[in-house]
C-alpha cells in the first residue's frame, strides 16, 4: 500500500487543527477527509463515514438552491475546482447526515502538485 | 547491495572528539551493487572522502539528491568526480514548482557561494527526478516520493534483486499528529518504506527537543522507531543525528530505543564508516 502524496496528507493535518470547517477530496472527487468543524455542519463523525465517492457525497447531502430545486453536481464548487482548477465559491442548501437542512456557503479551490499534477480539492464551509 | 554511510549527521557538520565515532560529517550514503554499479544518497561533507576513495576504474556515479539543503549539497564542490571529464557524474534530485533542479543547485554552485560554475562541468549531467515515479540505474529500481520536509524533500526507495534500502534522512512523518499514526495511507513515507530490508531514516531528535522543533522536518527517536514499526521494516538505522548530541549522548539514547519491548526489529545509531549488506529477507 503507497501513502497519499504528502501534499494532501499535509493538508489533511493543517485541517485537523483548524476551526474553520474543511473537506478535501481526491481527483477523482471522492471525498477523503473531513474536519470536526464540518462534522459539526455535515451532522456525522469522519470516522462513521470514511470515504464517499462523489456520486454518494454529492447526493447524501442533496444540495438545492434557494428555491429547493436540486443543485447539479457541475456547479458544485468542489467539483467546480477539480474540473476547472479554478476556485470557486457559491451558497446553497444541504441536507445534513442528521437530517437538518443548512444553508452554506462554500469556497473550493483546486490543490495541484508539483509537476501541475492535480491532486483534489479542497473546501471551506460557513454556516449562513 | 551493500550500504556505507560516509556521514550521518545532520544540519551541520559536528567534528571532533566527542563525535568521533558516529561522525561529523553531514548526510552521505554509499550503495554499492556486486557489479561495480555505485549510487550515493546526498552529497554533504561525507562525499568529499567518499570522493576520494574511489577506485580508478569508476566511470559513471549516480548521486541521488533527497533535498538541497545545505547540509546534503555541501560536499558537492568537494567531491572529486565533479572536477574528473574521465568520470560521467549524473546528479538527481528534486525540482521546485518553478524551477528545475539545475537552476536550483546553481544557486549554490555559482560564485560567490562556490568559485566553479556548473556549465564548466560538462560531462556533469542532471536529472529532474519525477516524483511518484521509478527509474533504473544499472541493476538498481529507484523509486522517488515526496515526504514531509521543508521545501520539496524526495525519500528513495532503492530496490535490487529483492533486497531494499529505504532512505528518508530528513522526514517528519509525525508533524501534526495528536496521538499515534494514522493508517500507512495517511503517514508520510510509508510506501518507500513499507517492507523495506534496511530503513535509513531520520531521528535527530530526543523528545524534548521535538517539543521546541515541530515543523522544522525532523523526527524524535522515538517517532522515527515508531515510523519503522508502522512500515515493518527489517532493520532500522537511526540518521542525521543532531550535531549537539555527543557519542555518549547517542549511545544512550538509542540503547534506550532499542530496548523497547515491543521493537520487533534492531535498531541501530548510523556511524560513519558502517556497512549494510542489504539482502531480501
Amino acid at each position: 500500500m503507497s501513502e497519499k502524496r504528502v501534499e494532501v496528507i499535509l493538508m489533511r493535518q493543517l485541517a485537523g487543527y483548524l476551526a474553520t470547517p474543511m473537506l478535501v477530496v481526491n481527483p477523482l472527487g471522492t471525498l477523503l477527509y473531513f474536519n470536526e468543524p464540518a462534522e459539526v455542519l455535515l451532522g456525522k463523525r469522519f470516522d462513521e463515514v470514511g470515504e464517499l465517492p462523489a456520486s454518494a457525497w454529492s447526493t447524501v447531502f442533496a444540495p438545492s438552491d434557494a428555491d429547493g430545486q436540486p443543485l447539479p453536481p457541475e456547479e458544485f464548487p468542489l467539483l467546480v475546482a477539480l474540473a476547472r482548477h479554478t476556485p470557486s465559491q457559491r451558497a446553497f442548501w444541504i441536507r445534513s447526515m442528521d437530517g437538518q437542512r443548512r444553508h452554506i456557503e462554500v469556497a473550493a479551490f483546486p490543490l495541484i502538485g508539483l509537476e501541475g499534477t492535480p491532486l483534489g480539492a479542497v473546501a471551506t464551509l460557513w454556516e449562513s | 547491495m551493500r550500504v556505507r554511510l560516509w556521514g550521518t549527521r545532520g544540519s551541520v557538520a559536528a567534528p571532533g572528539v566527542e563525535t568521533a565515532r558516529y561522525g561529523g560529517n553531514t548526510s552521505c550514503v554509499e550503495v554499492r551493487h556486486a557489479d561495480g554499479t555505485l549510487l550515493i544518497l546526498d552529497a554533504g561533507t561525507g562525499i568529499r572522502r567518499l570522493g576520494s576513495s574511489l577506485d580508478a576504474g569508476v566511470r559513471r556515479v549516480d548521486v541521488l539528491l533527497s533535498h538541497l539543503h545545505m547540509d546534503h549539497i555541501q560536499g558537492l564542490g568537494f567531491f572529486d568526480p565533479l572536477h574528473d571529464p574521465a568520470i560521467e557524474v549524473h546528479l538527481w534530485g528534486p525540482c521546485s514548482p518553478t524551477q528545475d533542479l539545475w537552476t536550483r543547485l546553481v544557486r549554490y554552485l555559482s560564485p560567490p557561494l562556490f568559485p566553479v560554475y556548473l556549465r564548466d562541468l560538462p560531462w556533469l549531467h542532471v536529472h529532474n527526478v519525477g516524483v511518484g515515479r521509478c527509474f533504473e540505474i544499472g541493476p538498481f529500481t529507484v523509486s522517488a516520493e515526496l515526504i514531509c520536509h521543508p521545501g520539496p524533500t524526495l525519500g528513495y526507495r532503492i530496490a535490487d534483486s529483492g533486497a531494499t534500502l529505504a532512505y528518508l534522512p530528513d522526514h517528519e512523518p509525525a508533524l501534526g499528529l495528536k496521538g499515534s499514526y494514522l493508517s500507512g495511507e495517511w503517514t508520510s513515507g510509508f510506501g518507500l518504506a513499507h517492507g523495506a530490508d534496511l530503513l535509513i531514516h531520520d531521528g535527530q531528535y530526543t523528545d524534548a527537543e521535538y517539543a521546541d522543533r515541530v515543523g522544522w522536518g525532523h523526527s524524535s527517536i522515538r517517532q522515527a522507531v515508531g515510523f519503522a514499526r508502522l512500515a515493518e521494516v527489517s532493520r532500522l538505522v537511526l540518521f542525521h543525528h543532531n550535531p549537539t548530541h555527543t557519542d555518549d549522548d547517542l549511545d544512550r539514547l538509542i540503547d534506550v530505543a532499542a530496548a523497547g519491548s515491543s521493537v520487533p526489529f534492531p535498531v541501530m545509531g548510523g556511524m560513519e564508516s558502517a556497512t549494510f549488506d542489504v539482502i531480501s529477507r
